[in-house]
């Protein structure tokens, strides 16, 4: 397990493998919002905290495509199918790598941009929270929907189809607390059900991605 | 005899074949008796006026549009437990006939919405829930036609169907939390029992309701025999092309 996870990250911190990519991503977004609704900075302190959680999901989404489908091509994934490692166990590690490459720099660099969207002030420790607790989740969820479109061809559009409105409960309390949690109100409601989502998840969704892993690939 | 001896396509197309003129006519009939009824013979409402008469398209529509999606549920389970083709050909079917009743759940509710709300949109629970109760099928749907192995594409949309349950029901209280609601409560609370509908809209739109189940039950039954008699079809043509 832990050599696989090794070799993912390796993978994914070496060209190619799109690392940094997502952070990217997730900057551009970021600066696109004041050129789309205006640079007000009263306006934009007011919906910095959903739009810097719809950068990081829809930047998380966008490196769905990568996570299984190389495996597929190079028949990796064969391998792991037959390898005596459990498959929900590889998938588990599959989401892991993919979250500590993309959900975990996206974390860190929410509070920086922030700063460009004029989050207020008691917002940055609550965003980082909810993003770290809530990244998680996006990561398993999207494990399974790369598990669901992995031998189609072009299926990038497709997997943004199906993952998405899989995301709607994590992205609503997620954005919730860190909404919340900017404008100085209790966060605790929807933190707590941010958290059970994402522990659900994490427990439930590898057994789902396994599953369809087996069927798409017999 | 078991319910089970219909999984064998042929005693389903040939029963099928027995219940549908009859499932035709019946629903049809009520489902056109119900609107005229209640287009025509019942009073306006006090407040709202006759917009109230859109009830009797939205209610029974947004009602199949649930019922059609636990029905793919159920049929999904079928198929992955006990693996009738048939099941998840039905499951199939029904997809897009969903698709259509919540098409037009969220369309009578915007026209109704314009005059009385003074929107034609807003984000309220009910109304959000539907928008995603409609990308699930959207997504359903996709999924169906971008997998070419027919078996393959039924186990992967059957588990879409079960984690995609989870999540719309999550979705649904989810939203509740996230914004109060526009929408009024139901009119019609079975386990209760209190109606707050006066009889003079209630029997029309009861008509109504049925004749909308029924015509989903026929539409259904007929899709799936099409379903079938294509993979017949399908199977022919490989066959004659081994042969040749």
């Amino acid at each position: 397990m832990i050599a696989l996870l090794i070799r993912d990250l390796r993978l994914a911190f070496r060209a190619g493998g799109g690392f940094g990519l997502g952070l990217a991503f997730f900057l551009i977004v970021v600066t696109l919002v004041p050129f789309s609704v205006g640079p007000q900075p009263a306006l934009l302190g007011t919906i910095a905290p959903g739009i810097l959680w719809l950068g990081a999901l829809l930047a998380c989404l966008l490196s769905l495509d990568r996570l299984l489908a190389l495996d597929y091509e190079d028949g990796t994934l064969d391998l792991l199918l037959t390898a005596p490692l459990p498959l929900e166990a590889a998938v588990s590690v599959k989401a892991l790598a993919h979250w500590l490459t993309t959900g975990l720099p996206l974390v860190l660099a929410a509070p920086v941009l922030g700063v460009l969207l004029n989050l207020p002030v008691p917002g940055y420790g609550w965003l980082v929270i909810s993003l770290a607790l809530g990244t998680p989740a996006l990561s398993v969820i999207g494990t399974f929907g790369a598990a669901l479109t992995v031998g189609i061809k072009r299926g990038g559009l497709l997997l943004s189809l199906l993952v998405l409105p899989l995301y709607v409960p994590t992205l609503i309390f997620g954005a919730e607390a860190a909404r919340r949690g900017a404008g100085g109100q209790d966060v605790s409601t929807p933190l707590l059900m941010l958290a059970g989502i994402t522990l659900a998840t994490i427990a439930l969704m590898p057994f789902a991605s396994a599953a369809v892993l087996r069927m798409g690939l017999r | 005899m078991s319910i089970w001896s219909y999984a064998n396509p042929v005693k389903f197309l040939a029963l099928s074949a027995k219940v549908q003129p009859v499932l035709w006519v019946t629903s049809i009939s009520c489902v056109v008796v119900g609107l005229i009824w209640g287009f025509f013979f019942t009073p306006d409402d006090f407040r709202q006026g006759s917009t109230v008469k859109i009830i009797y398209l939205h209610v029974p529509s947004a009602l199949m549009a649930i019922n059609a999606w636990f029905m793919m549920l159920i049929t999904s389970l079928i198929w992955l437990v006990r693996r009738h083709h048939v099941s998840a050909l039905a499951a199939k079917a029904a997809a897009p006939v969903g698709l259509v009743m919540t098409l037009i759940a969220l369309v009578t509710g915007a026209i109704w919405g314009q005059p009385m709300w003074g929107t034609w949109w807003a984000w309220d629970p009910r109304l959000t829930s539907f928008l995603i109760l409609f990308l699930f099928y959207l997504g359903y749907i996709a999924l169906w036609e971008a997998v070419e192995d027919p078996d393959t594409a039924a186990d992967l949309t059957s588990v879409l169907c079960l984690v995609g349950s989870v999540f719309a029901v999550l979705s649904r209280y989810a939203v509740q939390f996230w914004n109060q609601g526009l929408h009024q409560g139901t009119s019609i609370p079975v386990a209760t029992g209190e109606r707050t509908v006066s009889d003079v809209f209630f029997y029309p739109l009861l008509v109504s309701m049925i004749g909308f189940g029924l015509l989903f039950l026929a539409l259904v039954l007929y899709r799936t025999g099409t379903e079938i008699r294509l993979r017949r079809a399908q199977a022919l043509r490989v066959r004659l092309e081994r042969a040749a």
